[in-house]
């Protein structure tokens, strides 16, 4: 038999491993919101996390410099990104497809590139990001070392929803890119450039996504190993739809999946046994239901996924 | 006095098609300068050279006295020219006012958006002008006639002085029509231009102060309301004498082919699109159905094709109950339709003429025996449809898409009518055709009510339905509000009821 007591460190336990843990979902998100708001659809997210993820290790071990590393990271998302945005807003290629490409393409070449110059290596590797307590803000009890004791990817994400937010809202940026997504060839009428606004959205996703590759090799394990972002880019696409294009939806439905996780590996050290495969169909089952439940009332941006072609 | 914009010139090429083959045309400040021809003649293509959505191969643009050059809907903005275009463009989840504010925001700090600010100047303009609209409402929620009023703003809003106004009258009530010369001449008074693209001669009469009539890319001629008649200009738009009403004898009702009772339909988001309709139509007479688009004629007619279920009532064809019943089986019981989008349902562009022609039976006899098809009886079958009903075409192997609007809609036409059918259901038979198709396909539906067909015709042209109807039901927000015949058939009459007006 098991025992139910809850304690309030529990609580902290699971609230801070929730909330790391949707890290890099909640930042794949963010970098979908951007880009699908701007119409143009983002399932490379994936393979720009994990190319992320393997050039910030990467940088991070040559120059023994873990804040390289993560811009390193940043970049390389948006390098990947501009890809992306190359093949799909200039040359109308159908975005699926180019994003499907990149993905693989992400897999091969980092895969390529651990097994020829990282796997061999014996020497140490450049560590984790610090965690950072925040003086007073940490001691609140439960809440403190949940939001105030993280690391350095953590506290951005936390930023970047209202940054993400404010900007989508209440800028003149986030109006253009709301108008491109939705009826670029108004937008276009209104004097605005739709391929312009599109490519720096797709960047920025990129940027987002580079940064949440950042989070798997240089803050939660110090290390780059093959796949490992393990299809956190495309739960994050899915807690994009959950919150339904905003990015506070967005990180709230990133706690939920992570939080669904947690209560999984908890059950299974409790003794209850649920099979792990059940638990990582949650995120896509409840975005499943979400969208169905959300036919017809149409929440994606409306021009999302179709190239613009000028006239 | 300089005029507000000379064209010199402009040509215009897309592959073979020369949409604009050396236009000249000199409009002046404070006139309104009717653009008149058919579908195709080139008049949208004109107007997206001037405002910069397309760059003409050579020619010249003369803005206010100096030769200017339109890169893009930027520069044309810069100038002082507004569009507004006949399918809106507007964005549906955003407010008003950031949609007449979008591309020149007002902000404070730079580059944030002060909506605060953004809704006053709005109202401020919107007063000015006597342009009504709510700015924080989201344009989704409102009517076609309002969110032409905020395109209008849009324009006013960057400045413009030159007004280009593509085919506005297309979606508004007569009344709304009215409202809009109001605006327009108001426009004018000011000493701005308007720029006026239609088709409709009515219209043309009405408004304009100068008239250029456009043909094949070419402009024809340029004359005035007061120089020309509509005879003439229907003339100058075809090129050749257009016959303007529909003759056609008195109609010999016969039995009831089509019965539709106590119908209620939803539409896409479930909420209630016709509701509670009756209607009957008669062999041997055409039952117009008057209304502003969106009253539910959409799904009236797709329920009653089989296309969409009805919630409740029934839908009879020649006495059977046909309600549920697949669409395919009510085309075999009699039913033929011309849908209302042609390029959605009417036609597959990619497909030969001939194979459009047999879209509903190519799968029976004579057009196919078991899983074989008779290509040799579908293009003899094809060829007579082709001679029969005019399609210009090369052969019943050219694709559909290929063909011009009018001659496209002619394949729906011959489709629906080749089989004979009992009933047609006829919606915007002739939307995107031009003059001359516009004149055979009504002659033909006219030729067929006289052979006993039953026709419901749905149009959002007041004066297509007024023209060919023997009866008229107006539609008002998916009921029907009142059904005239004979002389009760009065176009203001109609046109209040359209509107929501109770019957008078």
């Amino acid at each position: 038999m098991f025992e139910l007591a809850i304690h309030a460190s529990d609580v902290t336990v699971f609230g801070s491993q929730t909330l790391v843990t949707a890290t890099p979902l909640a930042l794949a998100a963010f970098g979908g919101v951007m880009c699908e708001r701007s119409g143009v659809t983002n399932i490379a997210l994936e393979g720009i996390m994990l190319t992320g993820a393997f050039v910030g290790y990467a940088v991070a071990f040559a120059s023994h410099n873990l804040w390289l590393g993560v811009a390193a990271a940043i970049m390389a998302g948006v390098l990947i990104a501009s890809i992306h945005a190359i093949l799909s807003i200039s040359f109308l290629v159908d975005q699926i497809v180019s994003g499907t490409v990149i993905n693989i393409l992400a897999v091969g070449i980092t895969g390529v590139f651990y097994r020829t110059f990282l796997e061999t290596q014996q020497v140490q590797g450049p560590g984790t990001l610090p965690v950072w307590s925040i003086p007073v803000l940490s001691q609140i009890p439960i809440a403190g070392p949940i939001l105030f004791q993280n690391a350095f990817v953590t506290y951005a994400m936390l930023v970047l929803i209202g940054v993400v937010h404010f900007t989508v809202f209440h800028t003149t940026w986030g109006l253009r890119t709301r108008a491109c997504g939705e009826h670029p060839r108004a937008a276009e009428t209104a004097g605005i450039n739709v391929h312009f606004v599109r490519y720096l959205n797709v960047l920025a996703s990129g940027a987002l996504a580079g940064l949440g590759g950042a989070y798997f090799s240089l803050q939660q394990i110090g290390e780059f190993l093959p796949g490992m972002t393990g299809g956190r880019g495309f739960i994050g696409l899915a807690a994009m739809i959950f919150g339904r294009w905003t990015p506070g939806g967005a990180f709230l439905a990133s706690l939920l999946f992570t939080a669904s996780d947690q209560v999984a590996s908890r059950a299974t050290a409790a003794g209850i046994h649920i099979p792990p495969q059940f638990l990582g169909m949650l995120p896509y089952l409840l975005t499943i239901v979400v969208v169905a439940g959300a036919v017809g009332r149409s929440i994606a941006p409306a021009a999302v996924g179709k190239p613009y072609r000028k006239a | 006095m300089t005029a507000a914009l000379e064209l010199r010139g402009i040509v215009k090429t897309f592959g073979e098609l020369r949409a604009n083959d050396g236009v000249d045309l000199a409009v002046e400040w404070g006139r309104v300068h009717a653009l008149l021809g058919e579908n195709g003649a080139g008049k949208s293509t004109l107007m997206n050279v001037v405002y910069g959505l397309t760059t003409p191969d050579s020619g010249e643009i003369v803005f206010d006295g100096r030769p200017v050059v339109i890169h893009g809907p930027q520069d044309a903005i810069r100038l002082g020219i507004g569009m507004v275009h006949q399918h809106f463009m507007l964005i549906p989840p955003l407010t008003v006012a950031e949609n007449i504010i979008l591309g020149q925001e007002i902000t404070s700090p730079p580059g944030v958006i002060d909506l605060e600010t953004a809704g006053r100047q709005v109202s401020e303009l919107s007063q000015r002008y006597g342009l009504e609209v709510p700015p924080r409402a989201r344009i989704e929620s409102l009517s076609v006639g309002v969110q032409q009023r905020v395109e209008i703003l849009k324009a006013l809003y960057r400045g413009a002085r030159l007004l280009i106004l593509d085919e506005p009258t297309a979606v508004l009530t007569p009344q709304e029509i009215k409202g809009l010369f109001e605006i327009i001449r108001n426009l004018v008074a000011e000493g701005n231009a308007v720029i006026f693209i239609t088709h409709k001669l009515g219209e043309v009469m009405e408004v304009a102060d100068a008239i250029t009539v456009m043909r094949r890319g070419k402009v024809v001629d340029h004359t005035t309301p007061q120089q020309s008649t509509p005879a003439d200009l229907a003339r100058m738009m075809v090129g050749r004498p257009v016959l303007l009403r529909v003759e056609k004898k008195p109609a010999h009702p016969g039995d009831v082919r089509l019965e539709v009772k106590g119908l209620v339909v939803h539409d896409d988001r479930k909420q209630v699109a016709v509701d509670g309709v009756d209607l009957d139509v008669r062999s041997g007479e055409i039952v117009g159905i008057a209304g502003v688009e969106g009253n539910g004629q959409n799904e009236l007619v797709e329920a009653i094709s089989g296309l969409r279920p009805a919630v409740s009532g029934q839908v009879l064809i020649g006495g059977r109950d046909v309600t549920r019943r697949s669409a395919k089986s009510r085309l075999h019981s009699g039913l033929s339709v011309i849908p209302p989008d042609r390029h959605r349902q009417g036609v597959i562009l990619e497909l030969p003429i001939a194979d459009n022609l047999v879209l509903e039976d190519f799968d029976q006899p004579p057009f196919a025996r078991w899983i074989l098809r008779n290509l040799r009886a579908v293009f003899d079958y094809a060829a007579a449809l082709i001679k029969q009903f005019d399609i210009r075409a090369a052969g019943p192997a050219e694709p559909t898409g290929s063909l011009s609007g009018g001659n496209q809609q002619k394949v729906v036409v011959a489709r629906e009518l080749g089989t004979n059918p009992e009933v047609l259901v006829a919606a915007q038979p002739t939307r995107g055709v031009d003059v001359g198709s516009i004149e055979f396909i009504h002659r033909q539906i006219v030729d067929q009510r006289d052979k006993g067909l039953a026709v419901l015709l749905v149009s959002s042209e007041l004066d297509e339905v007024l023209s060919l109807s023997d009866r008229v039901a107006v539609v008002y927000r998916g009921r029907v509000v009142a059904i005239l015949e004979g002389e009760e058939i009065d176009r203001d009459r109609i046109g209040l009821l359209m509107a929501g007006g109770a019957a008078a």
